[in-house]
C-alpha cells in the first residue's frame, strides 16, 4: 500500500519535473528569438552608420587622450618623447606588411618593402635610442 | 584570425601606446613606458601577420625586410651621439613621412591587399584619405631632411629667403588641394604623383626660410605632421592602432611646439613663415665699444664659485657643441664635495629640441632631481652666489624682460643677472643667434669668460683642485 502511494509520489513528481523542463526550454527559446531578434535590430543599426563614423570618434578621442596625456609628461623628458612618438608613428608598418605580404602587383610589393624597410629602421632606431636616453636618467645618490 | 579578432588587438596596442606615454610623466616610471610601447608594437605586428596570412615567400620578404631595416636602426640607437639627437630625430621624421607615401603608394597600386576595393574603383573615401595622408607625408620627408641637414650643419641654420615666397607657398598649397579633389574624383596615377611632387617641393620651401635658434618649433611641427600623416593612412586601411598613433603623436607634436613658441614668446605663425636668427647674426649696437666688459680667469671663478654657498649652472646649445657637458659635471661634483649647493636652470628652449640639455645632462651622471625648469628655479638666482652661464646667451638676456624696443621683449629669461656675481662662459663677444646684444656683457655683476666652454671647465676643475 505504502509502495503504490509512494510510486504514484514518485510519477507526479516525475510528471512535474517534465513539465518544469518544458517550461523552461520554452522560455529559452523565447529568450533565444527575443535576442536574436535584438541582435539583428542592434545590427541594423550598426550597419546604417558608415564605419568612417567610428573611425573618426576614436581618432577625436584620441586626440584627446593624447592632449591630457603630453602635457603631463615632465619637461625633462620632452627629447625621448620624440623618440617614442617617432618610433609609434611607425606602427604604419601594418600597411607595408599587408602591400609585401598580400600584394599581386609588383610595383605595390616593391613599395611596400621600401616601406617596411624604413619603418623598421625608425622602429627598432626609435625605441633603442629612448631606451638608451631613458637609461641615463638617474635619481641623486644619498 | 577574424576582421574583428584583429579590430580587438590593434585597440589594445593602441592603449598600449598611450601608456607608453602616460610613463613618461616621471622618470622613474619612463622606462616601463617604452617597454609597453614595445610590446604594443610586437601586438600590431603580430596580429597584421595573422590577420593577412602571407604566402611563404611574402613571409621570406617580410623576414628579410624587417631585419634589414631593424639591423640599420639598431646600429644607429647604439651609436648616434647624444649631442646628435636632434638630427636624428628629424631623421626618423623623414622616415615615417616616406613611409606613409610607400605604404600609400602600394595600396594605390594594389587596393585589394588593403580591402579598399579594386584598382580603378578604390572607394572615393579611401581615396581622400589616401591623398591628404600622402601630402603631409611628402611634406614632412622633404621638411625633416631640410631640417636634417640644418641641424647637422650640412646646410647654413640661416634662413634662405626667397623672393615673393609666401605668394609661391600658397600657390603650391592652393595646387595641392586642386590636385588632391582631382584625384579623389578619378583615381589618376599621373594625379597621385603630382601630389607628391607638390608635397615634396611644398616641404622644402616651408622649412628653408627658418632659422637655426626656431629648430626646436620645426622638429616638434614635424614631429605632429608625421603623426597626422600616420593618422590619414590609418583611415585608409581602417586600422585602429594606426588610427590611434596618428592622433597621439599629432597632439604631442603640436604641444611640443606650443610649449617652444611660447618659450620664446613668438606666434607659431612668426615661427612658419620664418626669416628669424642664422647661425652668426650680425654684430649688435653701434655704442658697443663705449662699454666695459669684465673678464676673467678660470682661477677668478673657480675662487668665486669654492667661497659661494649656492651656484646655479645654466647651460645651453653651446655647452652642446662644445661636448662641455662632463668636465661641467666634474666641476659641480668638487663644488658639491666643497660644500656649495649646485643646481642646474634650463630654459624651454634652450638647445635645438625639446628636453635637449636633460638629456646631455643626464649623459653626464647629472641626477636628475638637481635639474629644474625655468619656473620652478627662476626665483631662487636672487638668493644665489653665481649664476654659471655656459653656451646660453639669449636667454638671459636681461633686454627680454627690460627694453620694450628689444626684438626679444616679452620672451621669459633665466634671471641670472640677478645673482650674486654672473660668470659668463663664451668663446667671443658676438651676439646669439637671434643676432641681439646681450645687455648682460656689460653689468657691473657679470665676469665674462671668453674661451672655449669645454676648455674653460676643465681650466676651472684644475684651479679647483690646487
Amino acid at each position: 500500500m505504502d509502495t503504490t502511494n509512494a510510486k504514484a509520489v514518485l510519477q507526479q513528481l516525475n510528471d512535474a519535473s517534465a513539465a518544469l523542463r518544458d517550461a523552461r526550454s520554452g522560455v529559452e527559446k523565447m529568450i533565444g528569438e527575443r535576442l536574436g531578434e535584438a541582435a539583428t535590430t542592434a545590427g541594423h543599426a550598426a550597419s546604417s552608420v558608415d564605419p568612417f563614423v567610428f573611425h573618426f570618434a576614436i581618432f577625436i578621442l584620441a586626440i584627446f587622450v593624447g592632449y591630457y596625456v603630453v602635457w603631463s609628461v615632465t619637461p625633462a623628458l620632452h627629447t625621448p618623447l620624440m623618440s617614442v612618438t617617432n618610433a609609434i608613428s611607425s606602427v604604419i608598418i601594418v600597411g607595408a606588411l599587408l602591400a609585401v605580404g598580400l600584394s599581386a602587383s609588383g610595383l605595390a610589393t616593391t613599395f611596400g618593402f621600401v616601406a617596411l624597410i624604413l619603418a623598421s629602421v625608425n622602429i627598432f632606431g626609435g625605441f633603442l635610442v629612448t631606451q638608451r636616453m631613458l637609461a641615463m636618467y638617474k635619481k641623486k645618490q644619498k | 584570425m577574424s576582421e574583428s579578432a584583429a579590430a580587438f588587438f590593434y585597440l589594445v596596442s593602441g592603449v598600449l601606446f598611450i601608456l607608453a606615454l602616460r610613463g613618461l610623466s616621471h622618470p622613474a616610471t619612463s622606462r616601463q613606458g617604452n617597454l609597453l610601447g614595445m610590446v604594443g608594437m610586437g601586438i600590431a605586428i603580430l596580429t597584421t601577420l595573422f590577420l593577412a596570412g602571407p604566402s611563404f615567400g611574402g613571409l621570406v620578404l617580410i623576414i628579410l625586410g624587417i631585419a634589414i631595416g631593424g639591423t640599420i636602426g639598431a646600429v644607429i640607437a647604439k651609436r648616434i651621439a647624444m649631442t646628435a639627437m636632434p638630427q636624428l630625430v628629424a631623421a626618423f621624421h623623414s622616415l615615417v613621412g616616406l613611409a606613409a607615401v610607400m605604404v600609400a603608394a602600394a595600396a594605390l597600386y594594389a587596393p585589394e591587399s588593403m580591402g579598399i576595393g579594386t584598382v580603378g574603383a578604390i572607394h572615393g573615401e579611401a581615396l581622400v584619405e589616401m591623398s591628404i595622408g600622402v601630402a603631409i607625408g611628402a611634406i614632412t620627408f622633404t621638411g625633416s631632411v631640410i631640417a636634417f641637414l640644418k641641424l647637422d650643419g650640412r646646410m647654413s641654420g640661416k634662413p634662405i629667403m626667397l623672393p615673393s615666397r609666401h605668394a609661391i607657398n600658397l600657390a603650391l598649397a592652393v595646387l595641392l588641394v586642386a590636385l588632391v579633389i582631382g584625384f579623389a574624383a578619378s583615381e589618376s596615377h599621373v594625379l597621385f604623383w603630382l601630389v607628391i611632387l607638390v608635397s615634396l617641393a611644398l616641404g622644402v620651401l616651408l622649412i628653408i626660410p627658418i632659422g637655426g635658434a626656431d629648430m626646436p618649433v620645426v622638429v616638434s611641427m614635424l614631429n605632429s605632421y608625421s603623426g597626422w600623416a600616420a593618422a590619414g593612412i590609418g583611415f585608409t586601411l581602417q586600422n585602429l592602432a594606426l588610427i590611434i598613433t596618428g592622433a597621439l603623436v599629432g597632439s604631442s607634436g603640436a604641444i611640443l611646439s606650443y610649449i617652444m613658441c611660447k618659450g620664446m614668446n613668438r606666434s607659431f605663425i612668426s615661427v612658419i613663415l620664418g626669416g628669424f636668427g642664422g647661425d652668426a647674426g650680425p654684430a649688435g649696437g653701434e655704442d658697443m665699444d663705449d662699454r666695459t666688459v669684465k673678464q676673467g680667469s678660470a682661477e677668478d671663478a673657480a675662487y668665486l664659485m669654492v667661497n659661494a654657498n649656492k651656484v646655479i649652472i645654466v647651460p645651453g646649445y653651446g655647452m652642446a657643441v662644445a661636448q662641455a657637458q662632463h668636465p661641467l659635471r666634474e666641476m659641480a661634483d668638487r663644488l658639491k664635495e666643497a660644500g656649495v649647493e649646485v643646481k642646474y636652470a634650463i630654459h624651454p628652449v634652450a638647445g635645438r629640441m625639446p628636453g635637449h640639455m636633460n638629456v646631455l645632462l643626464a649623459e653626464a651622471n647629472v641626477p636628475y632631481d638637481d635639474v629644474f625648469e625655468l619656473e620652478d628655479i627662476n626665483s631662487e638666482f636672487t638668493q644665489s652666489d653665481v649664476a654659471f652661464v655656459i653656451g646660453a646667451n639669449d636667454v638671459t638676456n636681461p633686454a627680454a624682460r627690460d627694453d620694450k624696443s628689444s626684438p626679444i621683449y616679452g620672451m621669459p629669461i633665466l634671471n641670472v643677472d640677478q645673482a650674486q656675481t654672473c660668470l659668463f662662459v663664451k668663446r667671443s663677444l658676438g651676439s646669439g643667434y637671434a643676432g641681439i646684444d646681450n645687455t648682460l656683457f656689460y653689468k657691473d655683476n657679470t665676469m665674462m669668460l671668453l674661451a672655449d666652454a669645454k676648455k674653460m671647465v676643465e681650466d676651472i676643475v684644475k684651479a679647483l683642485d690646487h
